[in-house]
């Protein structure tokens, strides 16, 4: 139920309806829950609504925050 | 995919694991609440990563789960009435109701149960059969709230008469509040350091709502995301509030997750529901101010007002363990029937039956892995 997935945005429709991809397989789903979504952008999609956007930055510095870990010695 | 692969990292996750294991120097009990960590902590393996200090205790976070059996005999009371199609998300076709009747089996019988993928299509099925009364089974955490509200003011806009929606939204915060407050939590029988927040209903209600059980209760809480590499370090996070012994709200998530959460979504949720003076939670018991209903405006699309509905709540099977199982008391694995009697195939509790629920998730990933106790050390990556 609160199972949701990354998917990109490749096409807008009505304001209010996108078509997503997510590994290739595309789907219409809702936008109504969100204030301004563009083609590209990455969204959380539950239940065939996209809930938020994801932002590229703030994964990338999540990423580069866990890069400075110690090496694990073999 | 983006957004995904780079967080199920291999090598990372082992340096995570290492890192724990250097700073986990005390003992730890983590509570994820949400139903999807748990499943992800089952399918990477990664309660076997984690050094033996850190105990995870499984959340009520599953809504199909924590929804009484009296809520699911409504609904199958609904459907078997001439003339209504109830539509339905496929998590609860299964769940057994009184007499173990599930809508699965009430379907077989007659009754008339849509399968949907969500509120959208139960529109959808409503404007194809203008001679049926057509009612969503509205189930869900915040994470599902707002796409239940955008379907019932389209509903209300169209001014789609045969639609009509059974409510049974729930409250994150609420069942936080149930466990920490619980007799079990006061006497020490169950032991919560700190919460792995949920991530996606935090997308919805964002991190804020939190800030009260860090500051009252002294809990620590990441709102984590759902890859491995998220869990892990939610919970290295969690490990080092505890060491530094600070109760914080912090936020894993970043990249879907903000303080305030969706805006946009909350209004439109306030714009549909209010809440409800009690309701009933399969374990948790009955609950103040922990769901929502349709506000009195919208009275022509609530199902408990179109429909006469009674309640009767009905125990669970006394050998079903779910309650104690989503109080955090029981393991799945400590419930005497699971594996045997209760399967995802012939499930006797709703744990079994979701794709959220713990006993699904310990069925489908772990149930032939040695106790952990005597499971081999996680081999260290090569480097």
């Amino acid at each position: 139920m609160c199972l949701a997935l990354p998917a990109r945005v490749r096409e807008l429709h009505d304001g209010q309806t996108a078509t997503v991809e997510l590994g290739g397989v595309r789907q219409k789903v809702s936008v109504a829950l969100l204030e301004h979504v563009n083609v590209d952008d990455y969204v959380v999609v539950h239940v065939g609504y996209a809930l938020t956007k994801l932002d590229p930055e703030e994964a990338q510095r999540t990423l580069a925050e866990l890069s400075k870990l110690q090496e694990v010695p073999s | 995919m983006k957004f995904v692969e780079e967080f199920r990292d291999g090598a990372l996750a082992q340096k995570l694991a290492a890192e724990l294991k250097a700073e986990a120097t005390g003992s730890y009990h983590f509570m994820e609440f949400c139903g999807g960590h748990t499943h992800a902590l089952c399918r990477y393996g990664l309660m076997e990563l984690l050094p033996p200090t850190v105990k995870m205790v499984h959340g009520p976070g599953c809504p199909v789960c924590v929804l009484p059996i009296g809520r699911l005999d409504q609904a199958i009371e609904l459907a078997k009435k001439p003339g209504v199609i109830l539509c339905t998300f496929g998590d609860m076709m299964r769940v057994p109701g009184r007499d173990r009747v599930s809508l699965m089996r009430a379907r077989s019988q007659g009754a008339n149960v849509k399968m949907v993928f969500g509120s959208g299509e139960a529109l959808k099925v409503a404007r194809e059969n203008p001679d049926k009364q057509v009612v969503f089974f509205a189930i869900g955490f915040e994470t599902t709230t707002p796409t239940t509200a955008v379907a019932v003011q389209q509903a209300a806009k169209e001014k789609l008469g045969n639609m009509s929606f059974f409510v049974n939204h729930v409250l994150t915060p609420s069942a936080i509040d149930a466990i920490l407050g619980s007799k079990e939590a006061q006497e020490g029988t169950i032991r919560v350091d700190g919460f792995i927040g949920p991530g996606h209903v935090s997308t919805i209600i964002g991190s804020a709502p939190y800030e009260r059980f860090a500051r009252d209760a002294r809990k620590p809480i990441v709102v984590s995301g759902f890859e491995p590499i998220d869990l892990l370090q939610s919970i290295l996070m969690l490990v080092r509030q505890m060491n530094d012994g600070r109760a914080e709200v912090e936020n894993q998530f970043t990249r879907a997750v903000v303080r305030e959460g969706n805006q946009k979504a909350q209004a439109l949720v306030n714009e549909t529901f209010e809440l409800r003076k009690s309701f009933e939670w399969r374990g948790l018991g009955t609950l103040p101010d922990s769901a929502l209903k349709l506000r009195p405006y919208l009275a022509a699309y609530d199902a408990e007002v179109k429909f006469e509905l009674p309640y009767t709540p009905v125990a669970d099977h006394p050998a079903c363990s779910c309650g104690e199982i989503l109080r955090g008391l029981k393991k799945p694995t400590d419930c005497r029937i699971f594996g045997t009697a209760c399967t995802p195939e012939s499930p006797m509790g709703s744990c079994m039956v979701s794709p959220e629920g713990s006993c699904a998730a310990y069925y489908l990933y772990g149930r032939h892995r040695a106790p952990k106790e005597q499971a081999p050390q996680p081999r260290r990556s090569a480097s």
